[in-house]
């Protein structure tokens, strides 16, 4: 009986030359962010880290970072989880002009988005709520509004994305049990997302730190004010004291190192849906 | 028990068109069908989860075609089941009566009563990732009948079991039918099932519902209303 045979002439390609170029594409990247790291590290001293960090105006700004990027992630979240779901879930008028105005952020330039803030601010309304309920321009909330402009807009379609993946049959069984939509959302969806927003509160919170451009334009660059870490990084480099703007820079690098360990590990932790 | 009158339901590019039948309080009608029939279709219009373009739903005496899902008083068991991958098998179990805020201690009778007749007890701290299919069967089962619903709807609740998980699932689903008396409309494309469970069995062929005898002879729209009469409950 004929049978078919693998024929030991077969020739079967090697799968070296793909992970090859996997690892070289890659790799390239890697090495380039890890030069740029060790390339800090080198130039800095011990003492010009200490220095650094023993400077109020940079203590102030860092203290600023930390407090500014906080409250910005829990105005972020606010915003994308319920926007993120209505995108995800919903069809109504008009969604497609929304979902092209939350990349608007995303696409502009900073300094673009800085200027659109500081013009917003000198409307009538703008100017009355200054006047009557508390300054924003050139203060302390221009530089969260700023901030908060920007890494939104991320969180929205971290969310959206974490949203559309989650079955939507889950919640029209929850329905049929009794549950209305809030309820279903509570706790059938909610706690399904639970990654997605850890992921976007990282991304949120790193991109509220690396925050420059808006705040140089809205909220101005003034020392023991408005003053954030990038902003430090600028006013050293303008005054030719690259030395403290590394060193401000290597403390910007370990805090996001910081955050991102601590997401890593929090995402290493089994999901439910994990066999 | 279930009405259903002239009913029009359209999903996608896919229609039912003047679907009409009843299931008397208490039994246990089989409706049978080919893939894309239109059976799931059916059951969503029924629980609420498909809109109707004409005709109407009654459940237990009510005109319930305009009524939201969450108040029909439907158990449903989807073909996917669809449990939850975040809460434990007894979150299921309690999930209805959590949404309709029974006090804690009714809550753990009711799942009580329900591991025991679902064989769940030892099962109520696992999540659905750690289940087989039978269990996760029985799980979603038990999620649908926790809050004593009068109208149970399955929809192929067995496809995906193995032979003998099947066999036991049938002895299960009799046993349900028994301790509860819950008016049942299951949908299956298996007759051997079919004939084990019914006390009715309607084929959907065609956009049409007829009944077939269960003594296999003769077959006609016996369930069809005559045309002019209205369906009442």
């Amino acid at each position: 009986m004929a049978h078919a045979t693998i024929s030991s002439k077969t020739h079967v390609r090697s799968d070296a030359p793909f992970f090859a170029g996997l690892i070289i594409l890659g790799g390239v990247y890697v090495l380039l962010i890890a030069a740029m790291l060790a390339a800090e590290v080198a130039y800095t001293s011990p003492d010009d880290l200490l220095g650094a960090l023993g400077s109020e105006k940079i203590r102030y700004a860092i203290k600023l970072s930390l407090v500014s990027c906080s409250i910005t992630t829990i105005l972020a979240l606010w915003v994308a989880v319920p926007l993120g779901y209505l995108m995800a879930r919903y069809r109504f008028p008009g969604k497609w002009l929304i979902d092209a105005l939350l990349d608007i952020p995303i696409v502009l330039p900073p300094l673009v988005v800085g200027l659109a803030l500081l013009v917003l601010f000198q409307t009538r309304l703008a100017r009355a709520f200054e006047d009557n309920v508390f300054a924003v321009t050139y203060a302390i909330p221009s530089v969260i509004l700023a901030q908060f402009s920007v890494a939104t807009a991320f969180a929205v379609r971290t969310m959206l994305v974490t949203f559309e993946q989650i079955d939507s049959r889950q919640e029209q069984v929850a329905l049929t049990l009794g549950s209305s939509r809030g309820q279903a959302f509570w706790f059938v969806v909610l706690p399904q997302a639970r990654r997605g927003l850890v992921t976007a509160a990282t991304l949120s919170w790193a991109r509220a730190l690396g925050e420059f451009g808006p705040i140089l334009v809205f909220s101005g660059s003034t020392r023991m004010r408005t003053e954030v870490l990038p902003t430090t990084v600028y006013l050293e480099l303008s005054s030719s004291n690259v030395e403290a703007a590394v060193a401000v820079s290597l403390v910007m690098i370990v805090a996001a190192a910081v955050v991102l360990l601590i997401v890593r590990l929090f995402g290493m932790e089994k999901s439910p849906t994990q066999l | 028990m279930i009405a259903i009158d002239n009913l029009c339901v359209t999903a996608g590019k896919f229609a039912l068109e003047g679907i009409s039948f009843q299931v008397a309080a208490g039994q246990y009608a089989v409706l049978m069908g080919k893939t894309g029939s239109g059976k799931t279709t059916l059951l969503e219009a029924i629980c609420g989860l498909k809109r109707v373009r004409s005709g109407t739903v009654w459940l237990l005496g009510r005109d319930v075609t305009s009524t939201k899902a969450a108040q029909r008083g439907v158990g449903y068991v989807p073909q996917d089941r669809a449990l939850f991958p975040n809460l434990t098998v007894w979150d299921h179990l309690a999930f209805a009566l959590v949404v309709r805020r029974w006090d804690k201690r009714r809550i753990a009778e009711r799942v009580g009563e329900l591991a025991d007749l679902l064989g769940l007890g030892h099962l109520l701290d696992r999540r659905p990732p750690g289940l087989s299919g039978g269990e996760a069967q029985r799980v979603a089962l038990g999620r649908a009948l926790s809050a004593h619903p009068q109208v149970l709807l399955l929809d192929e609740p067995l496809s995906a079991l193995d032979e003998s998980t099947r066999h036991e699932m049938h002895d299960l689903l009799a046993a349900v039918r028994q301790r509860t008396g819950v008016t049942t409309l299951h949908v299956t494309h298996n007759q051997a099932e079919a004939l084990k469970l019914a006390d009715r069995l309607l084929t959907l062929k065609a956009g049409r519902i007829e009944e077939v005898p269960l003594d296999g002879r003769g077959n006609g729209a016996v369930s069809q209303p005559a045309p002019g009469a209205e369906v009442r409950p």
